[in-house]
């Protein structure tokens, strides 16, 4: 009954008046998370590339990603609008999602190129490839797949945490919930809370999607180890990294 | 920095408080997360739909997991056992995927040979399988439980007393050493738990140097 | 090197201290079980809002019974209304400065009252069994319209009336609620005939209209920033909004007890003492200890 409320109300016509329609917030809320993984990719993925194949740094990265892991993205959020300004608030909230999602994606990155069998670098290594051919056509294709799977748990971590914008004001589908909050209005958070889940499975169900397809020809790891029961290798290959914290 | 000086007691008090918030979502995740881990390692049907489940919920924003909730239990929207159960659900979330990663990173040979001098199955899991996936599962505790610190700020938003009140207090009175008091003392607790838990499975798992590498 | 027997009975100890843990845990975690213990009479619960401004209020209501010789409790920062009303009403909570009318909107949306009588007369009758109001004071902390003062002079403005003849666009910045609140834009285009567009602005509101993202900005009339920033608040001769005084809400069965110590205090409570308590907790940052205190030196009350 409520969630069939919730429904009607994502769908009736109101949501399109008003000084923020639906479709706006909806907007908004993908923008957000869109431009903040794609800086923080900007952001880690070459860190992740230097660490994976030169092997060094991983320590400090390992360290620097637990510690960002542990930051209250709300807090952090308040905390850099003051700092940098009221007036500069969408800066201020985009720099808070980007310091979250790049964690995931810097581990992605070098976890990726990691996994990779030393014999196969020494065999690029052998048949004369320079450094660069190595990174280039060996290891960041090896490496896409768990790339990939950073860059998912990221968007994934960041389209769910864009919703605390509407505590500042910035639109999104935190407002409808921030807003119904203080007006005692439980069919529209409820409606608001939906969507935020449907666009996460939506996101997720992208990324599923182009790590599947990323997978190198010739690479079928994956799905041979899935012959044993528990396939260690496919989380390898294939896993998204929420458990990468471990180390 | 003198705001911090004059406010020591009241960082205390909502330090205390804050790790009373989420230390039961990281134990009773743990209990859950066993049992389902060990569920998705053994059987192939349970294991695509525990897995795909968890991750779903993992997906869930966790102010609107807030709000979802109160429908399925039949409780307030701003009763605290909201913010409990919403922290548990994310811990199990993380705990149940490395437990069953963890159960399935164990030497299949070294199963063979429990089986071998005659270990049924329960005393094999207990003694054999469970001690050696240890380390992987306490990486995945120690996620969960950097995790779920972190998250409990978000309780604020719905009345639930914790550090995030540094937050949003500190926003309305524009105090910024207020809220830069509150982000870094979740972090440091957050390290904190994360360092003893480490502690702790060296001193209960000796063979976690061996285990994890493995 | 170990023995199979060894490592179960450590791992059967961990599971049973894991589960022991976690059962507690579902103990402490229940705050519904842990609050609803009966309090002792002669112990009053002093509770309050998520908002600074009223944490000093319960702070000044709880010294001032400390004082007389009551024993007091503090559940401060009890988040909405919808969060602290039903733990009145149970009595787990005995006291807590309220708003007149932002209480009375929240017990009967409907109403028409705006003058500050009508809302505390009507307050009265709203209130469900077992609730109470003592004296309101005079401080008010209720909505506002604000411009700054530069806008107010280039388009002579003073009243919201004024409004109708300013020739530029006009934006209200408020909480994201506001654009629903019968004293929002509908509001003011049917009893003043304004029309504005609405931006939610959250709680940077006062920043967004010195910035010039809005040019009218809801702000709670007690707000030290309408004073520091130089605002001009806009006259409200048509009673668009409520008028919202601070009283105090009190479960009926300590009300006589408490009532001379509590309407000393509503009594000192003015609304120039309002914004200075307010301008202690955010320009000053004290703590809201200690700016009870030295009110209620000040005003002889203790």
């Amino acid at each position: 009954m409520l969630f069939w409320d919730a429904i009607l109300w994502i769908f009736s016509p109101d949501r399109l008046t008003g000084s923020s329609p639906l479709p706006l917030l909806i907007g908004q809320h993908l923008a957000y998370t869109l431009v903040s993984v794609a800086i923080a990719a900007v952001i880690a993925i070459p860190v992740g590339y230097l660490i994976g194949h030169t092997g060094r740094g991983r320590e400090i990265a390992v360290g620097i990603s637990g510690a960002a892991r542990a930051l209250p993205s709300f807090g952090l959020m308040l905390l850099l609008v003051l700092l940098i300004g009221v007036t500069q608030k969408p800066l201020a909230a985009t720099i808070a999602f980007v310091i979250l999602a790049i964690p995931s994606i810097l581990a992605g990155a070098y976890a990726g190129l990691e996994q990779i069998d030393r014999r196969v670098i020494d065999a690029a290594r052998a048949v004369g490839m320079t450094e660069w051919q190595i990174l280039w056509k060996v290891e960041v294709p090896l490496g896409l797949p768990l790339l990939i799977g950073g860059l998912r748990s990221a968007a994934l971590q960041v389209v769910a945490t864009v919703t605390i914008a509407g505590y500042i004001g910035l639109g999104a589908l935190g407002l409808p919930i921030i807003a119904g909050l203080e007006l005692r209005d439980f069919t529209r958070m409820l409606g608001a809370a939906l969507l935020i889940v449907v666009l996460a499975l939506a996101i997720d169900g992208v990324f599923a999607v182009i790590q599947h397809l990323v997978v190198p020809r010739g690479v079928t790891a994956g799905r041979v180890a899935d012959l044993r029961p528990t396939s260690s290798r496919r989380r390898a290959v294939m896993g998204t990294p929420i458990e990468e914290g471990r180390g | 920095m003198t705001w911090v000086l004059n406010n020591l007691g009241l960082l205390w008090e909502l330090s205390v408080q804050h790790v009373v918030l989420a230390i039961p979502p990281i134990l009773v995740g743990f209990v859950i997360a066993v049992p389902l881990g060990y569920l998705a390692y053994r059987f192939r049907l349970t294991r695509g739909l525990i897995l795909t489940i968890t991750g779903l919920l993992y997906t869930i924003p966790s102010l609107a997991l807030l709000v979802v909730l109160p429908v399925f239990l039949g409780i307030s929207l701003l009763s605290p056992l909201n913010l409990s159960v919403a922290l548990t659900i994310y811990a199990v979330a993380i705990m149940a995927r490395s437990v069953s990663d963890a159960l399935g990173s164990v030497d299949p040979a070294i199963r063979q040979s429990a089986t071998a001098v005659g270990f049924g199955s329960a005393r094999r899991f207990w003694t054999v399988d469970f001690p050696l996936a240890g380390p992987v599962i306490l990486a995945g505790v120690r996620v969960a439980a950097v995790s779920t610190i972190s998250l409990v700020t978000v309780g604020i938003l719905i009345g639930v007393q914790s550090l995030g009140y540094l937050f949003t207090n500190g926003f309305e009175r524009r105090i910024i050493p207020e809220i830069l008091a509150g982000v870094v003392l979740v972090v440091v607790i957050a390290l904190v738990i994360d360092y003893l838990l480490a502690l702790l499975g060296r001193v209960l798992m000796p063979w976690s140097r061996m285990g994890v590498s493995a | 090197m170990f023995t199979a027997r060894n490592k179960g009975r450590l791992a059967l100890g961990a599971v049973v201290v894991g589960a022991a843990l976690a059962l507690s845990g579902c103990a402490t975690g229940d705050p519904l079980d842990s609050g609803s213990t009966d309090t002792p009479s002669d112990t009053i619960v002093v509770g309050s809002q998520a908002y600074y401004s009223n944490e000093i209020i319960a702070e000044i209501y709880a010294q001032a019974l400390e004082n007389a010789g009551f024993d007091v409790e503090r559940q401060f920062q009890i988040g909405q209304r919808d969060a602290y009303l039903p733990s009145l009403e149970s009595g787990e909570v005995d006291l807590f400065p309220e708003y007149t009318g932002n209480l009375l909107q929240y017990y009967s949306p409907d109403t028409t009252a705006t003058t500050s009588e009508d809302v505390y007369a009507e307050l009265q009758d709203a209130l469900p069994e077992g609730l109470v109001v003592l004296d309101q004071s005079s401080a008010t902390d209720q909505d506002s319209y604000n411009v700054t003062a530069a806008f107010a002079e280039e388009n002579g403005l003073s009243s919201l009336a004024d409004l109708a003849g300013v020739s530029v666009p006009l934006t209200l910045g408020g909480p994201p609620e506001l654009e629903e609140r019968p004293y929002g834009p509908a509001g003011l285009l049917e009893k003043y005939g304004v029309t504005v567009a609405f931006t939610a602005t959250g709680d940077t509101t006062v920043e967004d209209l010195l910035a010039g993202t809005v040019n009218i900005a809801n702000v709670y009339s007690a707000d030290p920033r309408i004073q520091t920033e130089g605002l001009v608040t806009l006259a409200d001769p048509e009673g668009l909004f409520l008028a919202s005084n601070v009283v105090p809400l009190v479960n009926a069965d300590v009300a006589d007890e408490i009532a001379d110590v509590i309407n000393a205090v509503s009594a000192k409570l003015t609304p120039e003492g309002l914004v200075a308590l307010n301008v202690q907790s955010t320009v000053d940052q004290l703590s809201s200890a200690e700016i009870a205190t030295q009110w209620l030196t000040d005003n002889g009350l203790i």
